[in-house]
C-alpha cells in the first residue's frame, strides 16, 4: 500500500528517533518489539509491526552495546524490515520474509553507527575549542548535533526505501519463491539461539549453570508462565545468596572472574 | 570560605540526570563517553561556576576520557556532583581527587551493569513482551516499554541521589559485597531464564516420519458410523477428547520430532545454542553464525528435513 504524507513524515520521525536510542540506549526505542510496533501504528498496520518486533525482539535478545563493541544494529534492522512488511502488502505471511531481511541491515547499520562514531570524535575536539572559551551552550548544541546524526543515521534510509514505490517492493518480494520464505522463517526461529549463546558466554560460571538446568526443566512444564518462571528463578537466586551469607562454607565464591565455567572449557579445549 | 554557600537544589540534580540519559550522544573512539558526560554536569556547572575561568577548568575537567554503563554512570555524577558542590564552596578538592573517583568507580560499575541490564532484565521483559506480541498482542510492547523506562528512570535518579549523599564516602565501598552480590544475584536469575526461553523459543522442527504404525480398530474414530450433521461432529469431538481420546486416523505417525520431544523437549535448540557457544568462542562473528543458520534452515526446508 502506499504512504499518505502524514505517514511518510511519521515513519522518518520513528526512523530518527530508533537512531537516536540505538546509541543512547535509554528508552529503547531501538529495539524490535518498540520500533517495529511505531512504524505498524503510524501506518495503520498495528497487527503487523507487533507480530514482527515479537520475531525480531527474539532475535535480537543478546544485542547489546559493550565497551567499545558495537552490537549488530537492531534500529536499522527493525525499522527496514517493518517498512518492507508494510510496503509489500503479503501480510502476516511475509513476516519471515521481513525477519530475514532484517540480518544484513543489522549488518549495514553496524557500519553506519561506526562512520557516525568516526564523526563524533571530530565534534568532541570542537567541544574541547570551545570549553577553553568556557562556551557551555555551544557545547550543548555540539552534544544535540551529535545525537541527531545518529538519528539521521536510521532517517535517510527509511526515507530512501519510502521513495522506492510499494509496487517494486511487492515484485520484488513476489519473485520471491515460497520455498526461501518458509526457509527463512524456519531460520529465523532458530537463529534466536545466537543472541541466548552470546548472553551465556558472557554470564556463565561453575556457580550458576544448575540455574540454566532448572531453567530448562522447568521450562517444559508448560503451564507456567513466563512470570511464574521469573518468581521461580529470583526466589531461587534468593534463597542461594541467603544461605551463603547464613555460613555454610561462606569460602570464596568461585565464578566471580569468569574462571570455573567447566562447560566454557570443554568448549574451549574443543 | 565564601560568604554564601552555593547549593545544588534538587531541581538542578533532576535536570543533571535529565541531562544525563544523553551521555552516549557524541559517543566517539578517542574518549567514548567525555562529551556526554560534560553534557550532563552542565546544569550543575553552570550554578556552581559563576566565574569565566572556574567554568573553562571545569569543562576541561569533564571533557576526559570516560566510559561504563550509561546507567550505571548515574552514581558516577552523583558522587561527582558532591564533590564539585564542595570545591565550589572552596574546600580544597583537587582535580586529580575528582578524576579518580570517576576513574575508580566507572570500570566496576560497567561490570555490573552489563549483566543486570542488557543480560538480564532486557532480556527477561524483552521475552516477556514478545512472547505476547508475536501472538499479535499489543500489550506485549506496551508492557516491554513502560516496565523498562520505569525501571530505568527509578534507577537513574535513585542512584545518582545515592552518589550525592554518600560523597567519595561510596568509593570505599565500591569494592565490598554488596555490588558484587548483586551481580552474581543477576547472573543466577539470568541464565535460570536463559534455560527456560531456549526450551520455549528456540524452535527446530524435525519432519521426518520415523514410522507410520496401524491403530487397532477402537483406537481411532471411524467416521463412516458417526450419525450426520452436528451429532456427529460432537461424536467425534467427544470422542477425540482433546487428543487424549481416539486418533484422528488409523495409522500413527510419528515424526524425528515427536521421539526427540519424549526424550528431552527441547534438545535441539539446547544444542543448537551450545553449538553457537562453541563457535563464538572460537571468535567466528555472530553475523555470520546468524546468516550460516538462516542457510541451513532453507536447505534442510528443501530436503525436506526441517
Amino acid at each position: 500500500m502506499d504512504l499518505n504524507f502524514i505517514q511518510i513524515i511519521l515513519v522518518v520521525f520513528v526512523a530518527f528517533l530508533a537512531g537516536m536510542e540505538g546509541i543512547l540506549d535509554e528508552w529503547q526505542f531501538h529495539q524490535p518489539i518498540v520500533a517495529c510496533t511505531l512504524i505498524g501504528l503510524v501506518t495503520g498496520h498495528l497487527d503487523l509491526g507487533v507480530m514482527l518486533g515479537g520475531s525480531l525482539q527474539m532475535i535480537a535478545m543478546g544485542w547489546a552495546n559493550i565497551g567499545a563493541a558495537v552490537a549488530p544494529d537492531a534500529a536499522l534492522a527493525s525499522v527496514a524490515s517493518a517498512i518492507i512488511l508494510v510496503e509489500g502488502g503479503q501480510g502476516k505471511a511475509g513476516i519471515g520474509t521481513a525477519t530475514g531481511i532484517a540480518i544484513p541491515l543489522a549488518v549495514a547499520g553496524l557500519f553506519l553507527t561506526m562512520i557516525v562514531r568516526t564523526i563524533s570524535t571530530a565534534i568532541v575536539h570542537i567541544m574541547d575549542a570551545e570549553a577553553k572559551k568556557g562556551n557551555w551552550r555551544m557545547i550543548n548544541v555540539w552534544q544535540w548535533i551529535a545525537v541527531c546524526l545518529q538519528g539521521l543515521r536510521i532517517a535517510i534510509p527509511a526515507a530512501l526505501l519510502l521513495a522506492i514505490p510499494s509496487s517494486v517492493v511487492r515484485s520484488w518480494l513476489n519473485m520471491m519463491p515460497s520455498w526461501l520464505n518458509e526457509g527463512m522463517t524456519i531460520g529465523g526461529a532458530m537463529v534466536v539461539a545466537v543472541g541466548y549463546a552470546m548472553v551465556i558466554n558472557l554470564m556463565a560460571s561453575k556457580e550458576v549453570w544448575p540455574f540454566f538446568a532448572i531453567g530448562f526443566a522447568l521450562a517444559a512444564v508448560k503451564e507456567l508462565t513466563l512470570i511464574a518462571l521469573g518468581a521461580i528463578g529470583v526466589s531461587l537466586a534468593l534463597i542461594y545468596l541467603a544461605l551463603e551469607a547464613k555460613g555454610g562454607k561462606g569460602g570464596t565464591s568461585s565464578g566471580n572472574e569468569g574462571t570455573g565455567d567447566p562447560l566454557g572449557d570443554i568448549i574451549d579445549d574443543y | 570560605m565564601a560568604d554564601k554557600k552555593i547549593e545544588l537544589t534538587k531541581r538542578d540534580r533532576f535536570n543533571v540526570m535529565w541531562h544525563s540519559q544523553f551521555l552516549q550522544g557524541s559517543w566517539n573512539y578517542e574518549r567514548m563517553q567525555n562529551g556526554g558526560f560534560a553534557y550532563s554536569m552542565i546544569p550543575a556547572l553552570r550554578k556552581l561556576y559563576p566565574k569565566k575561568e572556574d567554568m573553562i577548568a571545569a569543562l576541561k575537567r569533564h571533557l576526559v576520557f570516560f566510559n561504563t554503563h550509561p546507567y550505571l554512570a548515574s552514581p558516577v555524577i552523583g558522587v561527582t556532583l558532591a564533590l564539585e558542590e564542595d570545591k565550589a564552596n572552596g574546600a580544597n578538592v583537587e582535580d586529580e581527587a575528582i578524576q579518580g573517583v570517576k576513574v575508580g568507580m566507572m570500570g566496576p560499575l560497567a561490570g555490573v551493569g552489563d549483566p543486570v541490564f542488557w543480560y538480564t532484565v532486557r532480556p527477561i521483559l524483552g521475552a516477556l513482551g514478545a512472547g505476547m506480541a508475536i501472538q499479535g498482542n499489543i500489550l506485549g510492547p506496551i508492557l516491554f516499554f513502560v516496565l523498562w523506562n520505569l525501571i530505568r528512570l527509578g534507577f537513574l535518579w535513585y542512584t545518582q541521589e545515592f552518589g550525592y549523599k554518600a560523597g567519595s564516602a561510596i568509593t570505599s565501598d565500591m569494592s565490598g559485597g554488596m555490588l558484587q552480590k548483586v551481580t552474581r544475584g543477576a547472573s543466577m536469575l539470568g541464565m535460570f531464564i536463559l534455560g527456560a526461553l531456549i526450551e520455549r523459543w528456540v524452535n527446530i522442527k524435525f519432519t521426518p516420519v520415523v514410522s507410520q504404525t496401524p491403530i487397532q480398530k477402537g483406537g481411532y474414530i471411524e467416521w463412516d458410523k458417526l450419525p450426520s450433521g452436528a451429532k456427529g461432529i460432537q461424536e467425534a469431538l467427544l470422542q477425540w477428547n482433546m487428543g487424549n481420546g481416539k486418533q484422528l486416523t488409523n495409522t500413527k505417525v510419528t515424526t524425528l520430532q515427536d521421539n526427540l520431544d519424549q526424550l528431552i523437549p527441547g534438545l535441539a535448540g539446547l544444542l543448537l545454542t551450545f553449538l553457537c557457544m562453541w563457535l563464538l568462542k572460537k571468535k567466528v562473528s555472530p553475523i555470520w553464525i546468524i546468516i550460516g543458520i538462516f542457510v541451513v534452515g532453507i536447505v534442510f526446508h528443501l530436503w525436506h528435513i526441517l
